[in-house]
């Protein structure tokens, strides 16, 4: 391997290979550190940016990061590159790649036509080269529209993601957290609960119950059990009301094999959800998971720096059309992101290169309580990805997340978002909030005492 | 007027501990739900970052005898950053490891929660060796800094079949002094959690001592006499299956 170099004054930094060009460009990280891949000094780091900046885009489709011949996923990537879409950057480097997409020549429709022709690689190369607010600038201009029974990802709107978990999958417990969040709006994307135990009857009971809410509000939303891909294609052969499928991804065939899926398994499983046509405006059947640190935590990375792996994800994810995706990105814990500055630089990146390779990314802004990051840095992070035209958000009861103890966004902070940033959610469900007579003469969803009509018609019918 | 009309949410409250129905200041938390939330994060922390006081759980243990090790990770903010080193005995704890014949093994390690270690480890303990007096039990071993692997080094190191590897849980804001068992069969460095039993939730609010203590020995007795642990036990003992506490899969151990 001929490796790279670069000299600043005196000292001459070497790289290797491409690989730890891209580990040592990556912004400082937990994840990469722990791997042993990481720059140890933060003058080889912006060394490595400046190798990176130098080298041509085409290189990564030359030089694959993880072997060809004995990964899917790298073969995903090759063989449904379309050469003509990646056309009008094709003579660029990387550097002159980010100078573009902060251009006014790049805009949604230039954008929207890239997407087929750049692979996961040259999204996250360029990434390293930008600040957190260019992250912002380009993804703002990115759109990428789903559909179900909701709209998602259309501009100026903001739509969420509903949690409403309880350790032991109690249906009232679920109910409650489900119609409080109601009551905020939530829940435009989806209402998606991690299931306290993942086994067929369950999941199966859950599902019931989330679609005797949905018909008897009649609202319009789709709702998913958050099993395993394999638990919800039996859930199908029963008969079980399944509007999406989830399953959790990752960027290598190993680490998705740590999983438990292969892409052959997520193609029989969209194609069984298809041939329910429960979606009213569309066929958008999937809800995928990521998160920077899986493949590490799987021993499938192969030595490349988390946020690359990561983003090979976002590959395997817009090969099956999902209409969600979110990353789960504080959740992993600080051995993959350490503290608040790290999470919310990988929210940032993955939410960039997921829009710009087309996949309509929502994020769970989170974290564990052994991070170094609280409710504040929540409070930063939610905020650009709304600006950043994030696709949804995901909310639980008080941003407490009373099964999987870690904490998220409330829903009073996606209400105050919208709010604040004028972004209605999805105009399906908007249409359903207005004629119930939900929302006031400025289009606000205001707060309703308890013993108003709306909360009682709530909470009274949800009793019988 | 009746309580449902008083409180609409009275009867979903005492189905969850979810924080609903918090009301609002325009848009925001009220004052007194944004300080419960304070506080509950601010325990969960502390948990995570105060050390557990060896020396009276070392007491708390009596008569039991004890040993203390360190795994190789330093400090905390090493322990959190370096999950490999808390899976790893410092060389000094390793080589001053006793051996014997010991069909049983505890392992307490402070993991997530020193609290939960605090609080629940040694009850639990002796609740266990008062149910297991026809097994051969080797001291308890003290491990700072450690993580659930580190009881593989240690019990494989003095020669014990099984190890039970007590551990404080990542506390969330409802359960900071959460506590968890691991049984291994044959503990050897690289086991897979596959070839693990697990009991988790233990805790005031959550499993009572005396319930994880039955379930423990129930497990360990089994894993003796099958010799083994891990998916092919919990398939004998369904009731024992723990909620899987992983969101999507991701977190690692």
């Amino acid at each position: 391997m001929a490796g790279y170099h670069c000299d600043l004054g005196r000292q001459r930094h070497r790289f290797d290979d491409l690989k730890a060009v891209m580990a040592c460009a990556s912004p400082r990280r937990s994840g990469d550190e722990l791997a042993g891949i990481a720059a140890d000094s933060d003058e080889r780091r912006v060394a490595a940016r400046m190798v990176l900046a130098d080298l041509p885009l085409k290189i990564f489709l030359a030089e694959a990061l993880v072997p060809y011949e004995t990964d899917e996923v790298t073969r995903l990537i090759i063989d449904s590159h379309d050469a003509e879409a990646f056309w009008p950057v094709a003579h660029m480097t990387v550097g002159q790649f980010r100078d573009w997409l902060l251009s006014y020549q790049a805009d949604t429709a230039a954008l929207t036509a890239l997407a087929p022709g750049l692979t996961p690689e040259m999204a996250a190369a360029v990434s390293k080269l930008m600040r957190n607010h260019d992250l912002v600038c380009v993804a703002a201009k990115c759109s990428v529209v789903t559909r179900f029974r909701t709209t998602v990802g259309l501009p100026g709107r903001l739509s969420s993601r509903l949690q409403p978990n309880h350790p032991t999958d109690d249906p009232t417990g679920i109910a409650a957290s489900t119609l409080d969040g109601l009551l905020y709006g939530i829940g435009d994307a989806v209402i998606g609960i991690n299931p306290a135990t993942d086994n067929v009857p369950a999941c199966i009971a859950l599902l019931e119950m989330l679609d005797a809410v949905r018909t008897r509000f009649d609202i319009p939303v789709q709702s998913c059990v958050l099993a395993h891909v394999t638990t919800t294609i039996q859930a199908i052969e029963r008969g079980a009301p399944v509007d999406l499928v989830f399953q959790s991804i990752a960027g290598t065939e190993k680490a998705n094999a740590g999983f438990g899926v292969t892409l052959p398994l997520l193609a029989e499983a969209q194609e069984a959800a298809k041939a329910l046509k429960r979606g009213t405006i569309g066929d958008n059947v999937m809800y995928f998971e990521t998160g920077q640190g899986s493949a590490l935590s799987a021993d499938a990375h192969f030595g490349v720096d988390q946020q690359t792996v990561e983003t090979r994800a976002y590959a395997v994810a817009r090969a099956f059309d999902p209409l969600l995706v979110n990353t789960v990105v504080g959740f992993i814990g600080p051995e993959y992101l350490y503290d608040a500055k790290q999470i919310t630089r990988a929210g940032l990146e993955d939410h960039f290169c997921a829009k710009l390779l087309g996949v309509p990314m929502g994020c769970d802004a989170c974290y564990t309580n052994h991070a170094e990051a609280d409710q504040d840095d929540m409070d930063v992070l939610m905020t650009m990805l709304a600006t950043a035209g994030v696709n949804f958000l995901i909310a639980v009861p008080g941003a407490d997340d009373v099964m999987l103890n870690y904490q998220s966004l409330s829903y009073h902070d996606v209400l105050g978002l919208r709010h604040l940033l004028k972004r209605p959610p999805a105009p399906e469900f908007e249409a359903w909030l207005e004629k119930a007579g939900w929302l006031d003469e400025q289009r606000r969803l205001p707060p309703w005492p308890d013993q108003s009509l709306v909360v009682s018609a709530l909470l009274g019918s949800a009793a019988r | 007027m009746s309580d449902a009309d008083k409180d609409p949410w009275a009867r979903f409250r005492t189905a969850t501990r979810a924080r609903i129905a918090l009301g609002r200041s325009g848009d925001a938390l009220p004052t007194k739900a944004l300080l419960e939330f304070q506080l509950a994060h601010a325990r969960a922390r502390d948990a995570v970052h105060s050390a557990v006081d060896f020396d009276r759980l070392a007491s708390d243990l009596s008569p039991l005898e004890t040993l203390r090790v360190h795994s190789a990770a330093p400090d905390r903010p090493t322990y959190l950053r370096r999950p490999d080193l808390g899976r790893r005995l410092d060389p000094a704890s390793a080589a001053a490891l006793p051996s014997g014949e010991w069909d049983l093994l505890f392992v307490i390690a402070d993991g997530l929660s020193a609290a939960a270690v605090q609080v629940n480890a040694a009850p639990l303990v002796q609740a266990c060796v008062a149910r297991l007096r026809h097994l051969r039990i080797g001291p308890v071993v003290l491990a700072g800094q450690a993580r659930v692997a580190l009881g593989d080094e240690v019990a494989s190191a003095m020669g014990a079949r099984l190890v039970a590897l007590l551990v404080g849980e990542r506390p969330g804001l409802s359960a900071a002094e959460s506590l968890g068992a691991y049984l291994t069969w044959d503990p050897k460095p690289g086991r897979a959690d596959s070839e693990r039993n697990c009991i988790s939730n233990i805790h005031s609010d959550g499993l009572s001592i005396q319930t994880a203590a039955e379930k423990l020995c129930w497990l360990a007795t089994e894993a003796a006499r099958l010799k083994l642990t891990g998916v092919a036990l919990k398939e004998d003992a369904p009731s024992l299956a723990g909620p899987d506490n992983q969101k999507n899969q991701l977190a690692g151990q």
